[in-house]
């Protein structure tokens, strides 16, 4: 009877100790968020915790589902809300301000909240086109937006709606800010001609890239739009020769986007200590590594050195478009609607 | 309600509390937020779709899809049940399973799949050109509505054909018999005594059709080129992209007030149902004769060949060939691709993880199910548990988005702070895998002749050991089609489970998704669907065989 009361008081000693020392972070993000084990795994050791990986479908999900549970999170750290979706963010009040002194690190241009820190940024990439190298070369693929409504690239651009693909929304957002919603040349009027030019729209990026795109399956659309990285991805998971890709991406200015992710310590967390831990942990070097070879996006710390793929082979834009996020929130549905009624008559 | 025996009542209580606590709460939960943001009341939503055209034309055209879909699906279906339930062929039973096969794919798959097959220069247009040395690809359905139907009767003509053959199957043909001796033939045959007989089943299956084409989003979405709105496409719309909650909530409840009306006319249709004996599925079925009776089995073979099997073949050859030709990297690769990272999911950890929640699906969604059915059975004359059966269709007619949001919501506070549960993912699918159980089940318990309860009685069976003894067997076929479907909605579920907070156990569909949403990644996307499917086939045959060991003939 002892030895069985001995090893009650054990168990129940190893089971308090075990809940008690294992506090755990959960981190609320996308779906194809993906950092490599050891890395995760150094942060756990050094702050003698658990991280917990709660994803949700994309960013769209994820940011619309805190704005739901706002002030009793998810979790305690969001991560990848991206500039479209930022000013929803802020509205929904989802954040407590930090300042993470790893911003020092971190060039101006990505820091798009200087007055009251709620979010941190973390990667980029930018949405970009992409073409089929079998069919263009750089010099022949289209050099500026206004290319694709010329008769010689008819039929040959396939989009993603920008009401159900974020990428989509990039190129909406790109032709906004290239054309503008005033003058004698609007975004809608080159939308309408990219329509006349036989521009097809469909729902996603994967229906796009793998659908309809002829550099990455049996499609028949050379042109499509992307992301910067694509054509690094291409070469890297298919094993080819980087000297030739089977596609490559426009990086001409004013024909590429720029998308920002951020970080932010969600408000009503019970470890906001740790999550800010984290938010500093993930603009290190060892985190922003190891960033490009799993989300295909770029590190924001500019000490962080890139990957040999990257830094030999990547073409990044130069001058990316942008626009600010309040705007991109406060017209979305009315660029939306008049996007379709143009596009999709 | 005599038949309700004594202790068994208490276990009625479980699969109301399960729809209570896991569809009820968090649907009337995300109404009131949406519908009744600080407890104001806006409603103003209603007067905009009723006056506004887009949506007007929005909910005509859900309408009349569904109604097309349906008519198809089930024109297509009852003959080729007919041919599955009188004749012996060989591979009966293989094809049937394998033509479950479709309903696990993810539709952005499936769309490949079809283009690899139906596209301008794809398999059937080069073969239809060389044989009638045609210079032009007869077969020009990209991004049409003819496309969308095609997809709607791919995904849904198995449901229907394993639904009525599973009713069927035992009918005796001996009331046929009786109709020819009398002199009736041809087509009088069919609408005299098939139809009347099949009624019960029909309905049934044609109700959970209408209500999956009139929810259709990943179809319209994908293979209707943007042009094509249904409600629930809108739905997403008005949630995702403009959080504009009021206005998803009017369109969510008027998908479901939609849905409930057709379920009212539904059980309106299923009274009367006529009643035949049973037999063993070896007295019904013979060998075909002659040349009629061949022609209409090699067609209905050439037919599922053509429409089921031809695509996921196509899908099945993508996988294995890249640029250069034949390949087995895509497979080879699966577990390589991301090593290191939390991308890299070994292909066997999904398959084990998409297996161990099919399965919890399936328990769950069968035993709820069969308790449901046997509640409706045995009271069909209240209309409280009228209700009961309408509530057990109504989460296929809720939205994805909005039953995602109401779990999120609802399950938020301590005592059910269940939001990132697990094991919230197989209850939301057993939520979407109940119907079918329910609908498979519940006509073949109502076609169980009087007689036999009797027979029972007088030989003094118990109430347990006639349940035992006589009803599971006569219903088994149809617990079986409600199984293989719980299994099936589980392992391609799509939609519901797509709003719920994920830990991270990869399932094989989640891996696809992943796959699908990199550049450089497609022939391991394919690889995997192809896995899912081999997957699906193994779990079905094994069912199949389960049941014949298990009960018999029947």
């Amino acid at each position: 009877m002892k030895k069985l009361l001995v090893l009650i008081g054990l168990l129940s000693a190893i089971f308090t100790i075990s809940t008690q020392a294992q506090t755990t972070l959960k981190i609320v993000t996308y779906d194809s968020f993906y950092i490599s084990d050891e890395v995760i795994a150094q942060f756990e050791a050094d702050n003698d915790v658990v991280v917990e990986i709660l994803r949700l479908a994309d960013t769209g999900v994820m940011v619309n589902e805190s704005a739901l549970t706002s002030g009793n999170p998810l979790g305690d750290v969001m991560y990848g809300v991206d500039n479209t979706f930022l000013s929803r963010a802020f509205e929904n009040d989802l954040f407590v301000p930090y300042e993470s002194p790893a911003l020092a690190d971190v060039p101006e241009e990505f820091q798009l909240d200087t007055e009251e820190f709620r979010v941190t940024p973390v990667q980029y990439g930018d949405v970009c086109l992409n073409f089929d190298t079998e069919f263009f070369t750089s010099e022949t693929a289209p050099q500026s937006l206004l290319d694709l409504v010329d008769p010689a690239f008819e039929g040959q651009l396939v989009v993603q709606n920008p009401a159900s693909s974020s990428p989509g929304l990039a190129f909406l957002l790109a032709t906004i800010a290239v054309f503008g919603e005033q003058g004698d040349y609007t975004y809608l009027d080159f939308w309408s001609d990219l329509a006349d030019n036989g521009v097809l729209a469909v729902a996603g990026w994967s229906e796009a890239y793998y659908g309809e795109f002829s550099g990455a399956s049996e499609g028949d659309y050379p042109l499509v739009v992307s992301y910067a990285t694509s054509p690094l991805a291409e070469v890297f998971y298919n094993e080819l020769d980087p000297e030739n890709p089977p596609t490559g991406a426009i990086v001409a200015d004013e024909t590429c986007f720029r998308q920002i992710e951020f970080m932010g310590v969600l408000r009503g967390t019970q470890n906001e200590e740790l999550a800010q831990k984290f938010i500093d942990f993930a603009l290190s070097t060892p985190f922003q590594e190891d960033i490009p070879l799993n989300m295909w996006v770029l590190p924001v710390n500019s000490t962080a050195e890139l990957p040999d793929l990257y830094a030999d082979y990547a073409t990044m834009p130069e001058n990316p478009l942008t626009l600010d996020y309040t705007l991109i929130e406060e017209k979305r549905d009315e660029w939306l609607q008049a996007w379709a009624e143009t596009v999709l008559r | 309600m005599s038949r309700l025996f004594g202790g068994a009542r208490v276990l009625y209580i479980v699969p109301i509390a399960f729809l209570g606590i896991f569809f009820l709460y968090p649907l009337l939960a995300i109404f009131d937020r949406s519908l009744r943001p600080d407890g104001v009341w806006q409603l103003d939503g209603f007067i905009t779709v009723i006056t506004n055209s887009y949506y007007r034309d929005t909910v005509w055209f859900t309408l009349w899809q569904a109604i097309i879909s349906t008519a198809l699906i089930l024109g297509l279906a009852i003959p080729s049940a007919f041919v599955f339930t009188r004749y012996q062929f060989p591979f009966k039973s293989a094809l049937l399973a394998l033509a479950t096969l479709p309903f696990v794919l993810p539709t952005v798959v499936v769309a490949t799949a079809f283009r690899a097959l139906l596209d301008e220069n794809g398999i059937l247009n080069e073969v239809a050109m060389s044989l009638f040395a045609l210079d032009r690809a007869p077969i020009q359905l990209e991004r049409t509505l003819a496309l969308i139907f095609i997809a709607h009767v791919f995904y849904n003509y198995p449901l229907v054909l394993r639904m009525l053959y599973g009713y069927w199957a035992n009918q005796s043909g001996r009331i046929e018999e009786a109709a020819r001796l009398l002199g009736v033939s041809g087509w009088r045959l069919w609408i005299e005594i098939r139809l009347p007989v099949l009624r019960p089943m029909i309905w049934a299956s044609g109700l959970l059709v209408f209500i999956f084409t009139f929810t259709s989003f990943g179809v319209i979405l994908i293979l209707g080129g943007l042009r094509y709105a249904t409600l629930e496409v809108e739905i997403y719309n008005q949630a995702m992209n403009l959080f504009n909650l009021p206005m998803a909530g009017v369109l969510s409840l008027l998908q479901i007030v939609m849905l409930i009306m057709a379920l009212n006319l539904y059980t309106r249709l299923q009274r009367n149902i006529v009643v035949v004996n049973l037999q063993g599925q070896g007295a019904v079925a013979r060998n075909p004769r002659g040349w009629g009776e061949r022609f209409a089995v090699i067609s209905v073979i050439c037919m599922m060949t053509i429409l089921l099997f031809a695509p996921l073949l196509a899908l099945v050859m993508q996988s294995l060939t890249d640029k250069n030709g034949f390949t087995i990297r895509f497979f080879a690769d699966l577990g390589e691709v991301g090593r290191g990272s939390v991308f890299n999911v070994p292909p066997l950890e999904a398959v084990k993880n998409s297996v161990i929640f099919a399965g919890i699906t399936t328990v769950c969604a069968v035993t709820l199910g069969v308790l449901l059915a046997s509640l409706l059975y045995i009271s069909k004359k209240n209309r409280l548990l009228g209700w009961l059966d309408t509530l057990v269709m109504l989460p296929l007619a809720t939205s994805a988005v909005t039953l995602g949001f109401g779990f999120i919501i609802g399950f938020s506070t301590p005592p059910i702070a269940w939001r990132s549960e697990w094991w919230l993912i197989p209850i939301s699918h057993t939520l979407v895998a109940l119907p079918f159980v329910v609908r498979s089940v519940l006509p073949a318990l109502r076609a169980i002749p009087k007689q036999i309860h009797e027979a029972g009685m007088v030989l003094g069976v118990g109430r347990w050991g006639r349940w035992y003894r006589l009803e599971l067997p006569l219903i088994s076929k149809g617990i079986l089609v409600g199984a293989t479907f719980a299994f099936t909605v589980s392992l391609g579920e799509f939609g519901a489970s797509l709003f719920l907070v994920r830990n991270d156990i990869p399932t094989i569909s989640i891996v696809i998704f992943r796959f699908l949403g990199r550049a450089g990644t497609y022939g391991q996307a394919l690889a995997m669907s192809v896995i899912l499917l081999i997957v699906s086939a193994i779990a079905f045959l094994v069912l199949e065989r389960l049941r014949a060991r298990g009960v018999g003939e029947f």
